[in-house]
């Protein structure tokens, strides 16, 4: 449905963007991921043939973006950072203006508002001027814009932006209901939110594309060891020298409050058993013994940092120690 | 409806819902209102005077009142126009709505194209209410009405060529200030050509000058002259100043 060839962006100097080459099939949901100024509204700039690349090029639904740019921006629904609403226009004037805009008219323009005022949950706002609403209205009315037309593609930048929580969990539950019928490209920088509601992640930092996979599969490809966390109620002195006599741990940690400990184990040798036996049978008093994976924040933060100059083989260690609370994957080991 | 006419049915939407069109058309046609009650006055008073001195007067209102006026006119809408053009590229700038415009599948031509027949539609909405001086003359008295007909004409002309030069300074820039006044700035620049041209007296380049002027052209309206040449110029200056906004919100997405 997109498909990317290695399009680079100049501005100047500055190269914004350098060979990237990605492509979404058809209801596929794709995340671009990456901190600021990674590139990423660039390249959704180029795909809704705002702006021209300087190299390479990029073709919706099978249309070339410089030589059919009205083709591709008809099949294209797209929600910018900032959405694009007039203030001085009720949402209903401003859904019809839009509506019309892209070629839908009568029962047809009709139909299309009402869905979604209905699906975004615009209904008490309809007559209200969109300049009185507040910022996670205005965002929602962004995304009924991009998706009065139904399009076959939807790109949409930072979608969650100004939302409440409740409404952040609706918007991604909608992506995910748009999933198989539309492609979308969603670029966030919030990782809960790629894992949520894609099925594959493209990482982009400095303008290059520094990793492409499903989430599971990037957390696992980047994992060195594997961390266990541990509590104890009644650990004795030389712990962690008896935990280190168990087959497989390489490293044990003092992790937080008495009694916290990370264990770093070898990779592809479950450890957790002989653990088990061993706190169990010693009375140390085993009240938590998790394996902690690597979450795509961690493998996020390793590639991105990266690329400013931090060794590589730090592992997941370069992540915030004691992540025990966060929002662990559990990968099948 | 096609995309054109949405377009410019929200642009006028738009107008009627800001304060800006009701202060700028009130003080518009309070003005014009204005300086025809004193040249109409001013008139009487000349008829007075004849009148006591030869016992008659004939007074041509053509002469006196409406030439007056049309002059005094292009003036006021050199105030008004790019006031009423300032916002129309400039504010999408500023509100983030410019990319949004730009990537719905609606050609740059059509948008250019919109943007200016909406303010163009504004403005002989507010020209033809100054109609109404004319049409309370006639009621009163006898004038030629066909010098009306050219200076309505003439207006009609000269405000299209403001307005395309107010929406190539508002594609220029996302501050609606900037855009009024550099739409000022290249409004005076083409009046005072006149006068530079006028300098240079009846040499290939005074003649140059003058014609890139409007003035003349616009005086051979209200005087009731209907010349090729002055036509074939308001078309080419509004042809020039639209593509050149083409070029400058085209050349916006290069950056």
């Amino acid at each position: 449905m997109i498909d990317v060839q290695q399009i680079t962006k100049r501005y100047g100097q500055h190269t914004a963007i350098d060979r990237v080459t990605f492509s979404v099939a058809k209801g596929e949901v794709l995340a671009f991921l990456g901190p600021n100024g990674a590139g990423k509204t660039t390249t959704m700039r180029i795909l809704t043939c705002f702006m021209p690349p300087t190299e390479g090029r990029a073709t919706v639904a099978g249309f070339d973006c410089l030589d059919q740019p009205l083709e591709v921006k008809r099949r294209i629904g797209y929600l910018p950072e900032t959405p694009p609403v007039y203030q001085e226009l009720t949402v209903d004037e401003y859904l019809r203006f839009v509506g019309r805009l892209r070629g839908l008219a009568g029962a047809m323009l009709t139909t299309a508002m009402s869905r979604e005022i209905e699906r975004l949950g615009l209904g008490s706002v309809q007559h209200r001027l969109i300049g009185n609403l507040s910022r996670g209205y205005r965002q929602r009315v962004g995304l009924a814009q991009a998706l009065i037309h139904d399009p076959p593609v939807l790109i949409l930048d930072e979608p969650t932006v100004g939302l409440d929580p409740k409404q952040i969990i609706e918007i991604r539950e909608l992506i995910k209901s748009l999933a198989g019928s539309h492609s979308v490209i969603l670029s966030t920088h919030i990782l809960p939110e790629a894992t949520a509601v894609c099925q594959r992640v493209v990482i982009i930092s400095s303008g290059r594309i520094v990793a492409e996979d499903t989430p599971d599969r990037l957390s696992t490809r980047l994992r060195h060891s594997e961390k266990i966390a541990l509590t104890l109620t009644r650990a004795p002195a030389d712990v962690e020298a008896q935990l280190r006599q168990v087959d497989g741990v390489l490293q044990v940690h003092a992790n937080g409050p008495t009694g916290h400990f990370l264990l770093e184990t070898q990779l592809g040798k479950d450890v957790r058993e002989n653990i088990a036996r061993l706190t169990v049978t010693s009375n140390w008093g085993l009240v938590e013994l998790k394996l902690i994976s690597m979450t795509l924040e961690d493998v996020f933060l390793k590639l991105t940092r990266h690329e400013e100059g931090l060794p590589q083989n730090t592992g997941p260690a370069t992540a915030p120690a004691g992540d025990v609370n966060r929002k662990g994957m559990d990968v099948p080991s | 409806m096609t995309p054109v006419n949405t377009l410019i049915a929200k642009e006028l939407r738009s107008y009627f819902v800001s304060p800006v069109v009701y202060v700028v058309g009130a003080v518009f046609l309070l003005i014009v209102g204005l300086l025809a009650y004193i040249y109409i006055v001013f008139t009487g008073a000349q008829a007075i005077q004849l009148m006591q001195v030869q016992g008659q007067a004939q007074i041509n209102l053509n002469d006196l009142v409406f030439r007056n006026l049309f002059s005094s006119i292009r003036f006021v809408l050199l105030l008004v126009l790019p006031i009423l053009t300032m916002r129309l590229f400039a504010e999408e700038k500023k509100l983030r709505t410019f990319e949004f415009l730009m990537t719905s599948p609606i050609g740059l031509n059509e948008i250019v194209a919109g943007k200016f027949v909406s303010v163009f539609v504004l403005f002989l909405g507010l020209l033809g209410l100054t109609g109404l001086i004319p049409l309370t003359l006639a009621l009163f008295s006898d004038f030629d009405w066909y010098p009306i007909f050219t200076g309505y004409l003439g207006l009609v002309l000269l405000g299209a060529l403001f307005l395309s030069v107010g929406v190539l300074a508002s594609a220029l820039t996302e501050n609606q200030i900037v855009a009024a006044f550099v739409s000022f700035g290249l409004l005076l620049f083409l009046w005072l050509l006149a006068g530079i041209g006028t300098l240079l007296g009846d040499t290939a380049a005074g003649q140059v000058i003058s014609y890139l002027s409007f003035m003349e052209h616009y005086d051979h309206l209200v005087r009731g002259l209907i010349d090729t040449r002055d036509l074939v110029y308001f078309a080419s200056a509004l042809i020039l100043m639209l593509f050149l906004t083409h070029r400058v919100v085209d050349s916006t997405r290069w950056k």
